[in-house]
């Protein structure tokens, strides 16, 4: 067990240093450094040179990128041109809506997931079943900035149910109940539309898990000895078919990130996947280069989740 | 005795299996819905590639000010965006340009992701190792970050370097995915008779292990292609896709991205989502039918 953790914990490590060094390439290959931002352009070239042999932009790339290592694990990530902070201090606010977003989003994603699959694995070929099929089928055409502008436009422009926009109303003061309740309230429509798409994996795994379980010799002796049918299925087949659906957890994550960019600009909310795309189209590369390494960062921590998860729940895994 | 046996007849010529593109086609028969879908997809494909070279472009791309936001009329069927231009010809155009750049990703991202999953399945060993964790490596970076990185970063941006980046970060799927074919593929005994005949072993793997892989490439092949519609669709909307001269399906409905359009002037982004929408619907159907007739279990035909 915890040879396999420690092993996958060391296969992290050469993929977060090939991650961070593709994102020091990308951000040297972009027009620009980190000086053109900052300097007035009237300013003696001679000066600038100064400043760029002072600030090490002249060293090799090497020495540059492990200046930038360094920094960046002692949390110092750069400065932002366009907000004119640190890049740290930025990130954190963001990242703390965005964190919302995502918690809200699977939440919802298992709130649809577990009733739909169950009832849809319980009584497959009704037409209950048909009709969350028919859905899932939907859904995994859809893409999901379609499907979040759609609800947008109908509920929140159409019938005017939730807002339309950014992550707080104005006016209310942090740390009061107005303000967590509109925070709230403003998650919902982004989280539940990004959920409705994200869910459609889940349902359809879950089906075929709980089929493929009652079929099983456990569940005939389960009814054998006489279980109720609620129990049969609440006790036996569920804890059964569940674990795998816990597994997944992780590579939610990786889904997750895709997810926030384009939901967080639908809905305008204040969050990493917005602060993203607005550092690019301004050419803040050093906010750009921060949020490719974290997002980055998640997903393989997502996936070394997953994966101790999945050895936690079969064992067949642990002796590979 | 012949009288006693009116029913059985001579014994007709034996009936040979059906070959694995037959059964494809014979599915998509059988399953009405896919048969629509595909004829809807093929209809639209011909007529979107059919119209475009009717259609004037610099007539659709001209601005207009005394047409600006038009509801849908007689002379604009759908209405006309903020420069008075047509949005009808727009979405015809960009359907072509979206389904065009869809095939050419899929092409490509397929014919490396079946290369790299043929020779890394076939040979396993150290070989599959490092190829493996190659892919294993570019499964979970966040592609559409990474994409969107890329499309700021190159030089003398077109719809080449678009399609390129694309491909480049999304062969790894059906890599994977004929790897591990080939791996069950190789230990089978035509393969292994071949090797005793002294076939070379880039003929086994071209000419005898790939046929026998080719429905399967024909379902993910298609699966995918409605998957890349959708990228670049989305792409486009965030403003990362095409270059702004050429208009994608993105493109339109990148427009809705302005709440007062999206509020108020439905004809400009509703027909492209639906169009999306549909269009990737009935790829999926294609492609879920031909993924069943792989399955011998869940045939329906």
């Amino acid at each position: 067990m915890w040879k396999l953790i420690v092993r996958r914990i060391l296969i992290m490590i050469p993929q977060i240093f090939v991650l961070s060094l593709l994102v020091f390439i990308m951000a040297k290959a972009m027009p620009g450094d980190a000086l053109t931002g900052l300097i007035d352009p009237n300013i003696d070239p001679a000066a600038i040179e100064a400043m760029r042999e002072r600030l090490g932009l002249n060293n090799p790339w090497y020495v540059q990128y492990w200046d930038w290592v360094t920094r960046a694990m002692q949390g110092d990530l750069g400065q932002s041109f366009h907000f004119k902070m640190p890049v740290t201090e930025l990130i954190g606010q963001r990242l703390v809506n965005t964190f919302w977003l995502s918690l809200a989003t699977l939440i919802f994603t298992y709130m649809i997931a577990i009733p739909l699959g169950i009832t849809s694995g319980r009584y497959n070929d009704t037409f209950l079943d048909r009709a969350i099929t028919g859905y899932t089928y939907v859904g995994f055409a859809a893409p999901l900035f379609i499907t979040a502008l759609l609800m947008l436009f109908v509920f929140g422009f159409q019938l005017g149910w939730f807002p339309t926009g950014g992550s707080v109303s104005p006016g209310s003061a942090a740390g009061t109940w107005d303000y967590i309740l509109s925070k709230a309230y403003h998650l919902i429509l982004p989280a539940f539309s990004m959920a409705v798409i994200t869910t459609v994996s889940t349902v359809q795994y879950l089906r075929s898990e709980i089929i493929d379980t009652k079929q099983k010799e456990f569940i005939i002796t389960a009814r054998a000895k006489g279980a109720s049918e609620s129990r049969v299925y609440n006790r036996h087949i569920l804890r059964n078919s569940l674990l795998p659906i816990a597994a997944f957890f992780g590579y939610e994550i990786t889904g997750l990130i895709g997810g926030t960019i384009f939901i967080e600009n639908i809905f305008n909310y204040p969050g990493m996947g917005q602060l993203f795309l607005q550092s690019i189209t301004r050419r803040d590369f050093s906010v750009m280069t921060a949020c490719v390494l974290l997002f980055g960062i998640a997903a393989i921590i997502g996936a070394l989740i997953s994966d101790i998860i999945l050895s936690l729940v079969d064992p067949r895994i642990r002796i590979k | 005795m012949e009288t006693n046996n009116p029913n059985i007849e001579p014994p007709k010529e034996i009936e040979r299996s059906p070959s694995g593109l037959t059964i494809l086609w014979r599915e998509i028969v059988r399953d009405k819905l896919a048969l629509i879908s595909l004829i809807f997809f093929v209809a639209t494909t011909a007529g979107v590639f059919i119209a475009s070279l009717l259609l004037d472009l610099n007539e659709i791309v001209k601005v207009d000010l005394f047409a600006l936001y038009e509801r849908p009329s007689s002379e604009f069927w759908l209405g006309t965006d903020y420069g008075g231009r047509d949005i009808f010809g727009q979405l015809i155009i960009g359907t072509r340009n979206s389904l065009a750049i869809g095939l050419l990703v899929t092409l490509m991202s397929g014919t490396i992701g079946i290369l790299i999953g043929l020779i890394s399945g076939y040979f396993g060993g150290t070989i599959d190792n490092i190829f493996m964790r190659f892919v294993d490596f570019f499964m979970i970076l966040p592609t559409l970050m990474i994409v969107i990185v890329f499309v700021t970063a190159v030089p003398d941006y077109s719809i080449y370097s678009f399609s390129f980046i694309m491909t480049a970060f999304l062969w790894m799927g059906i890599a994977r995915l004929i790897r591990s074919k080939a791996l069950q593929e190789r230990e089978l005994e035509y393969v292994q008779a071949s090797k005793t005949l002294g076939s070379s072993d880039f003929k086994i793997m071209f000419t005898q292990v790939l046929p026998n892989l080719s429905s399967i490439i024909i379902v993910t092949m298609t699966l995918n292609l409605a998957a890349n519609i959708g990228i670049e669709s989305g792409l486009s909307f965030l403003g990362f896709g095409f270059p702004e001269d050429t208009p994608s399906l993105g493109t339109l409905i990148s427009y809705a991205r302005n709440p007062q359009t999206l509020e108020l002037r439905w004809w400009i982004w509703l027909p492209a989502s639906i169009l999306i929408l549909v269009l990737m619907l009935s790829i999926n159907n294609v492609g879920q039918a031909l993924k069943r007739a792989t399955d011998a279990r869940q045939r329906r035909g």
